[in-house]
């Protein structure tokens, strides 16, 4: 498609929860912003130099931002890197990724906060913003220099991979927050209570013999969290729950007024702890006959049905804010290994709509519902500047994806973009699509050759 | 669909097997040294048999002993084999007259097999063959000495003795499988 | 004695192979059928009959390479093994930890494709991750792989070689009350035992401190008595020894180690002893000809006093008689019919 003046989308459901808007309309780009949307435009209006697409059938929205992923770059390129995972996070639909500070070295200093942004910038083909470090090295044992990152470019704090595991210094770090205005992101894992964990804690991990970590683990630390934030008033984010406890905990806690926010994950909404003895995700068929997929093995690890159902109940009412991907792509050597051994993590930017869609599809959430929390979500949890990345309001930059909420496609970790082919999707059929994606007005993913009227 | 149709009823097999009898004492000039040797599972019962005969003729009473012949062939890697029953040598071997004894004979390789197993209890004067059907279709260089009726038969076709003991009713069968049923293995 | 079947129909299928593949393999009790444990147990009959003999020896496995990787020590389990591949004729070769390349940090996969491209043919494993025999299993598509103890997961012969050490003595396990004590969250073994016996009928209790006792057969049912979601075998579980042993046919003690003591799992050893040791006066509960097992090695004084270990009513050295009658079983039926063809009725 050769670069032109104005591109027009025609005839798309526009879902746009921001401005509570859900019409069929169009959407007109010129140089990198939104000049209208939701009218229908006559072309006849348009300049000389303009495309078009069709999208009859196709929603279009707000691109998705993901306030948890990890690029690996610097430190594990071989896993993936800044240039990769952008482009797999543009196949997912993502145009603002905010990638965490477990690279190495560590995001606990200005001087890789700047290389992040610059890779980004030269080799990135979304927004890429940086969360800093809570502690020196993620060590947990002394604060990092959090006004100096927040100054270089930061959007907010975590130690994840790991949890702030001194309670004091987790309120100090709030109190921070209160200050800078940026989120702490809190990995909630008691390292004491998970210890050799490799799975939820549980009927299966008894019979798969597999050490478990109970659900107490993550929900001891978000109580934890939850009274530090109360106490402090800080900007407290609780990162990837996965527990029904946690979700109570939550509640409770908005229900009297506390300030935190949560975000899940879309691998904790739809596939349980049998899919590591072997059962299939949405199915109860044996499919990995021998069990023990390492492509199961992720922190917080895979629980329930009871605490699928109650994230989703929660992901609907917004209790929880927002879907994060915790995108974790890894090298194949460490994933082919046994279970013990493997590295915690799954690939998740390029399958993560396309999963979530099974819960429209099922009717956990609506279409509406589930735009905002990738959408407007994770915006408000990262504050007023990135309200203009997560609307279709005029003259905000072009941050748009079409969507097809029909299309089947068949999960192929072979045409990834990610290095990480990490999933336990892998050969799964999953039901919606991302056609095209566009970041400031650039077309950076197209799956379909939609009829494109050239001027 | 399966067809088949009995070649030896009921007398047809008592018969074969009271001359079986009488030509291994004939040929053995009595029962010194006689051992019976019945190849699992059909063998067994057939060999119970021949020495009752025997008994009743002679009034000597010779030993039987049973033999699973699985852990000594050498098709294992193709077959489904049924489970080993306990091999039961109730006499030293070592220079003694054995009759082998077994169902049917047809490649051959059972007997094979079972020589093998043989000597490794030992090592006797001389080992007969008794069959109460040979059906043909050697693959090695084997034949028996005593033979209840001979059967010509097709490759396809399978040929089943029934034994009271085991099966309810005294016969011999031929059965022949239609288009898609794989032979008995 | 253990009576032999008449033919049965074995199919290819689901003959020690629950996991839907052609080349067989034994990973663990979980999903094995009572048929197939059965036609097991009639096959040891047999073997025990060559171990009878002057001549240890038949060829049924001659030109098969067995090879046992053991990542744990162990003297016992495999002996067992190689004795029981010899007398079948096969090569055996064992390849421990120390001093092979897998000490020079060769991957377990890498170990297993080699010795899968050296035309292995049976690889018998012990190793201390659960799974690691079934993540060969999945890589290796040509060689047959048997469970020889995987972490805290499995040790399928050891369990059906003690399954037939009680059905030889009481001829079927069909109601029968089987009592096993101790750490039964540290024994594979015990995991083992478990799904085998509850498969051949029998009704199993676990008596242990609560620390002890596995998550899940724990906590499934308020009454105490696991199994309603179908992922763990329905078993019983009663803290109370004295209550648990009444009636009991079997008592099958495990092993107390003492790091247990050390992580805090007991709070003393003492205690361990008093509320949980399996006793002569304790054994006068259960029923009059109970049996005493344990899978070794024993703590005499610790988990089991010593007049029981050594007393009538132990079965101890048998399970170690049967222990190459059986492993020669599943030896046996890895290697055949892995390639069915059309063979002949010869």
């Amino acid at each position: 498609m050769q670069p032109s003046l104005e591109i027009l989308i025609k005839g798309a459901r526009i879902i746009d929860p921001a401005r509570r808007l859900d019409k069929h309309g169009d959407i007109l780009m010129r140089e990198g912003k939104i000049i209208a949307c939701g009218d229908v435009i006559d072309t006849a209006s348009l300049s000389t130099s303009h495309d078009v697409i069709d999208a009859t059938g196709l929603i279009a929205c707000p691109g998705f931002i993901d306030l948890h992923c990890h690029l690996r770059d610097p430190g594990f390129e071989y896993k993936e890197t800044i240039a990769s995972g952008t482009r797999a996070a543009a196949k997912g639909g993502f145009t603002t990724v905010c990638c965490m500070p477990n690279t190495e070295p560590a995001i606990d200093n200005a001087a890789v906060v700047e290389y992040i942004i610059r890779r980004a910038k030269e080799d990135g083909v979304v927004r890429v913003f940086p969360i800093g470090c809570v502690s020196k090295g993620r060590k947990g044992i002394e604060l990092s220099e959090m006004e100096e990152l927040a100054v270089s470019g930061v959007v907010g704090f975590s130690d994840d991979g790991d949890p702030v595991w001194d309670a004091n210094l987790m309120r100090l770090a709030l109190m921070y927050s209160v200050d800078l205005g940026l989120p702490i992101s809190d990995h909630c894992q008691d390292h004491a209570l998970s210890q050799g964990g490799v799975m939820a804690e549980g009927a299966v991990s008894t019979r798969l013999g597999l050490v478990g970590i109970p659900a107490a683990a993550e929900e001891s630390m978000v109580a934890r969290d939850i009274s530090l934030a109360e106490l402090t008033g800080g900007k407290l984010h609780l990162a990837h729950l996965s527990t029904a406890g946690s979700v109570e905990l939550v509640r409770r806690a908005k229900d009297r007024g506390i300030a935190i926010t949560a975000e899940v994950c879309p691998h904790h909404l739809l596939i349980t702890e049998q899919r590591v003895m072997g059962k299939g995700v949405f199915s109860d068929a044996n499919v990995n006959s021998y069990g023990y997929d390492t492509s199961t093995k992720v922190y917080p690890p895979l629980r329930t049905n009871e605490d699928i159902e109650s994230l989703r109940i929660a992901l609907a009412d917004g209790v929880i804010d927002c879907v994060a991907t915790d995108h974790a792509p890894h090298d194949i050597a460490s994933k082919e290994v046994t279970y013990q051994e493997a590295a915690f993590g799954i690939s998740v930017l390029e399958t993560a709509f396309g999963s979530l869609m099974q819960l429209v599809d099922s009717g956990s959430i609506s279409i509406t519902s589930l735009v905002e929390r990738l959408t407007a979500g994770p915006a408000r949890v990262l504050g007023p500047k990135f309200e203009q990345f997560s609307s279709l309001a005029v003259d905000t930059p072009a941050d748009i994806v079409l969507f097809d909420p029909v299309q089947e496609w068949v999960v192929d970790t072979a045409s990834f973009e990610s290095k990480g082919r990490n999933t336990p999707l892998e050969g799964a059929d999953l039901r919606g699509q991302i056609i095209k994606t566009f970041v400031d007005g650039r077309m950076i993913y197209d799956n379909r050759a939609i009829r494109i009227e050239e001027s | 669909m399966i067809n088949q149709h009995q070649v030896m009823n009921e007398d047809d097999v008592r018969r074969a097997m009271a001359r079986i009898s009488h030509e291994i004492l004939e040929r053995n000039k009595g029962t010194n040294d006689l051992m019976m040797v019945g190849i699992y599972t059909r063998g067994v019962t057939i060999a119970e048999r021949l020495a009752s005969n025997i008994e009743r003729f002679e009034g000597v009473k010779i030993p039987v002993s049973s033999l699973d012949i699985s852990l000594y062939r050498d098709d294992l890697q193709q077959r489904i084999v049924p489970p080993i029953k306990p091999t039961t040598m109730t006499t030293d071997i070592n220079e003694m007259k054995v009759i082998l004894v077994d169902d049917v004979l047809f490649t051959g390789r059972s007997i094979r097999a079972s020589m093998d197993g043989l000597q490794d209890f030992g090592r006797p004067r001389e080992i007969q063959l008794a069959v109460l059907v040979d059906r043909g279709h050697r693959e090695l260089p084997l034949r028996a000495d005593y033979v209840g009726k001979n059967i010509p038969t097709s490759l396809e076709e399978q040929v089943r003795v029934r034994l009271n003991e085991i099966d309810g009713v005294d016969d011999v069968i031929i059965v022949r499988p239609s288009a898609g049923e794989e032979s008995n293995g | 004695m253990v009576e032999a079947n008449d033919v049965m129909e074995i199919s290819e299928s689901n003959y020690l192979d629950s996991y839907g593949n052609r080349r067989k393999h034994l990973l663990d009790l979980d999903s094995i059928s009572e048929a197939d444990i059965d036609a097991l147990l009639v096959q040891t009959e047999a073997m025990r009959e060559v171990l009878k003999r002057d001549i240890k020896k038949v060829p049924t496995l001659r030109g098969r390479v067995i090879v046992t990787l053991f990542y744990e020590s162990s003297t016992r389990t495999r002996i067992s093994f190689e004795e029981a591949g010899k007398i079948l004729s096969a090569d055996v070769i064992n390849m421990g930890a120390s001093g092979s390349s897998v000490d020079k940090g060769e991957s377990l996969l890498n170990t297993g494709l080699t010795l899968q491209a050296m035309g292995v043919d049976i690889i018998v494993i012990r190793h201390p991750h659960s799974g690691a025999p079934n993540f060969l299993a999945k890589h290796l598509p040509d060689v047959s792989v048997i469970n020889a103890g995987d972490g805290l997961h499995a040790h399928p012969t050891q369990a059906l070689l003690d399954l037939y050490t009680i059905k030889s003595k009481v001829g079927s396990l069909d109601g029968i009350k089987i009592v096993i004590v101790g750490d039964v969250l540290h024994s594979r073994v015990a995991r083992s035992a478990i799904w085998g016996f509850s498969k051949m009928g029998a009704n199993v209790t676990l008596s242990g401190p609560n620390t002890l006792i596995p998550l899940g057969l724990v906590r499934d049912n308020a009454s105490g008595v696991s199994g309603d979601s179908g992922i763990l075998p329905k078993v019983i579980t009663e803290p109370n020894l004295d209550i648990a042993m009444e009636g009991a046919d079997v008592v099958m003690a495990l092993r107390l180690q003492s790091e247990r003591q050390n992580a805090g799992y007991v709070p003393t050893l003492r205690e361990y002893i008093r509320r949980w040791q399996v006793t002569e006066q304790r054994l006068n509960k259960a029923s009059p000809n109970v049996l005493v097992m344990h899978p070794g090695p024993m703590n005499e004084g610790v988990e089991i006093s010593t007049d029981v270990a050594h007393g009538r009513r132990s079965i101890i050295e048998e399970q170690v008689t049967n222990g190459v009658a059986l492993r020669m079983a599943v030896l046996y039926q890895m290697a055949t019919g892995v390639n069915p063809s059309l063979a002949q009725e010869d």
